[in-house]
């Protein structure tokens, strides 16, 4: 049990720190960016949101496997295949949180406006420089907003993990699958502390989110 | 020399902009209008904020903007100050100021120094507090600060007081006019508010639906039948003159404007140097005799009318030229039809202009 609550937070965390790092970036462009295509990206960066899980998971298990040049070229990086691997687990949990965090930080980017940068570009701030001192720290709000739901809806996958990670203890069996094999197995105890946990946890993410985030705006007021 | 010498054209959605100016290398340039006119336009476009199709701008002899050359805003010694301050929320004041300072390339010669700035401004007591615990005024004194702090070449201030209740306003202004005075820099100035321009501009440049419409110093503009200034019900001249003594029982500074005395009331400077009155048009009434002993009119200067013209149905603006010859500052003045005609007055007369009110328009 306790195996597969570190798996899950590690997958997490991992996945958290990947989105910051390139959903940031994304959310920046999707913000500011006057390309007429950019919103056709942004549905893109959405559709998770709407898909069934296992719609996502599917496509990603033959995006992902030996037979197409994405599984080829992560193959040959990785030196096997990333289905049913930790590794697999972490891209597909990238693809499929990336609106939870893109979204908010977008919206962080977007309230910003055009005025800070103009002001920073005004006292000799290179675009990139203006990025970093002030979208950044005034994007705050939105940044630990996304972090968080990022972090929350990659703990609670369930589908696309099913699809294609399968169930292998230590590498792919995280949280919400352990609570499914311990109903299956009518071990209802086990599960019972699994999704005992899970609520409680969901219920301090939103809370916490919530409060912070409202100091950090009245800060940033 | 001129320090700026701009001209943009081009087009912004369906305005169209096509002006050329210079300022000169000291003193506040007013870019006046109405709005919508294009002011801020051009001040975006010196900033490098806004890019026109057709552009040329040379700054203190470099080129920041020609046919294929385009200097990125952040690479411009400017200073500018936003309409809002627009100071940054996640840093304090002082860390505002240092903002520009920091990345100011100046290393040789860091030129005004940071608590010569705070004082100048009078933001010293607020450096550790966060802007949203700043009055709008003081908002816009540490804007300013931060602005100079950056090392500019030349500072460029857009409608800084319209985002102020007046008594900030009234607060700001006097600050305005030490940056005037004390600062070797050229500052253009943008407002929509006739009153701030005669208080603080040297130079004046009137646009008129993105064109210029007129420019030079301030007195020439103001003073221009053939713009639409003179015939506002609030207008004004200003005239410059050099004081001359202080009369201690009364309070009384007397200056000289184009040869002629003029009393105004405390002490507003030093000996010698130089002052700007505003003069309301409103406030001049003419006399054809110099009958001062049976009124209360300190400053009544001999003045020839060059011009006059009826405004609405029963008043009329009278252009004049301070001194007997009609070759001193010009001066405006308003008074009702029915006193023209009673008095018999013509252009090419020399009259008294009986002046009520002088207000002291700063030091230039």
């Amino acid at each position: 049990m306790a195996e597969a609550v570190l798996l899950t937070v590690e997958l997490a965390l991992l996945t958290t720190l990947v989105l910051l790092v390139v959903g940031t970036p994304l959310a920046w462009w999707l913000a500011r960016s006057r390309a007429w295509w950019k919103e056709v990206v942004g549905t893109v960066v959405a559709l998770p949101l709407v898909l069934p899980p296992t719609v996502l998971g599917f496509y990603l298990l033959i995006a992902l496997g030996p037979n197409s040049p994405l599984g080829r070229f992560a193959a040959a990086l990785f030196g096997h295949t990333l289905p049913f691997t930790f590794a697999g687990l972490v891209v597909a949990s990238v693809i499929y949180s990336m609106p939870f965090v893109v979204q908010p930080v977008r919206n962080a980017f977007e309230a910003i406006g055009e005025r800070p940068l103009e002001v920073a570009a005004t006292l000799r701030a290179s675009p990139l420089d203006a990025f970093f001192s002030v979208a950044l720290p005034l994007a705050r709000p939105g940044l630990v907003t996304g972090a968080v739901l990022g972090f929350a809806h990659t703990v609670g996958e369930f589908g696309v993990v099913l699809m294609i990670g399968g169930n292998i203890p230590g590498e792919t069996k995280v949280l919400s699958v352990a609570i499914y094999d311990y109903v299956e197995t009518l071990e209802w105890g086990k599960a019972h502390v699994l999704a005992g946990g899970m609520v409680v946890f969901a219920f301090l993410v939103i809370l916490v989110t919530t409060v912070t985030d409202r100091r950090l705006r009245r800060r940033l007021a | 020399m001129s320090a700026i010498e701009a001209r943009f054209g081009g087009r912004l959605g369906a305005f169209e902009l096509d002006v050329a100016f210079s300022a000169p290398a000291r003193g506040v340039t007013a870019l006046f209008g109405q709005s919508g006119c294009g002011k801020t336009t051009v001040l975006r476009c010196i900033a490098g904020l806004e890019r026109m199709a057709e552009g040329h701008l040379v700054v203190n002899g470099r080129v920041w903007q020609a046919p294929g050359t385009f200097l990125a805003a952040h690479k411009r010694r400017i200073g500018y100050v936003f309409q809002e301050a627009s100071l940054f929320a996640h840093l304090s004041v002082r860390a505002n100021m240092l903002y520009g300072r920091r990345r100011a390339r100046a290393a040789a010669d860091p030129g005004i120094g940071f608590a010569e700035v705070a004082d100048l401004l009078g933001i010293g007591h607020l450096l550790d507090r966060s802007p949203a615990r700043l009055s709008g005024g003081e908002r816009q004194r540490v804007a300013i600060a931060r602005a100079l702090l950056s090392d500019p070449e030349i500072l460029l201030m857009d409608e800084p007081l319209s985002a102020l209740d007046r008594l900030s306003k009234n607060d700001i202004l006097p600050y305005l006019e030490r940056l005037r005075d004390e600062l070797a820099m050229p500052i253009v100035y943008v407002s929509h508010d006739i009153a701030e321009v005669e208080r603080l501009a040297d130079q004046m440049i009137l646009l008129e639906a993105g064109r210029v419409r007129a420019g030079g110093p301030i007195a020439t503009v103001l003073a221009d039948p053939a713009l639409p200034l003179s015939r506002q019900i609030d207008a004004s001249s200003v005239v410059s003159g050099r004081i001359e003594s202080f009369d201690e029982e009364f309070g009384l500074t007397t200056l000289m404007v184009s040869g002629a005395e003029f009393l105004v009331p405390g002490r507003i400077g030093e000996t010698g140097t130089t002052c700007r009155l505003r003069i309301a048009a409103s406030d001049v009434a003419l006399s054809r005799s110099r009958a001062l002993e049976w009124s209360t009119i300190l400053n009544a200067p001999v003045a020839r009318i060059t011009g006059a013209e009826a405004v609405g149905s029963y008043q009329m603006v009278v252009y004049l030229r301070i001194g007997p010859a009609g070759r001193g500052a010009p001066l405006l003045a308003r008074v009702s039809l029915r006193s023209w005609r009673a008095l018999g007055l013509a252009v090419g007369d020399t009259v008294f202009a009986l002046v009520k009110g002088v207000a002291l328009a700063g030091a230039s």
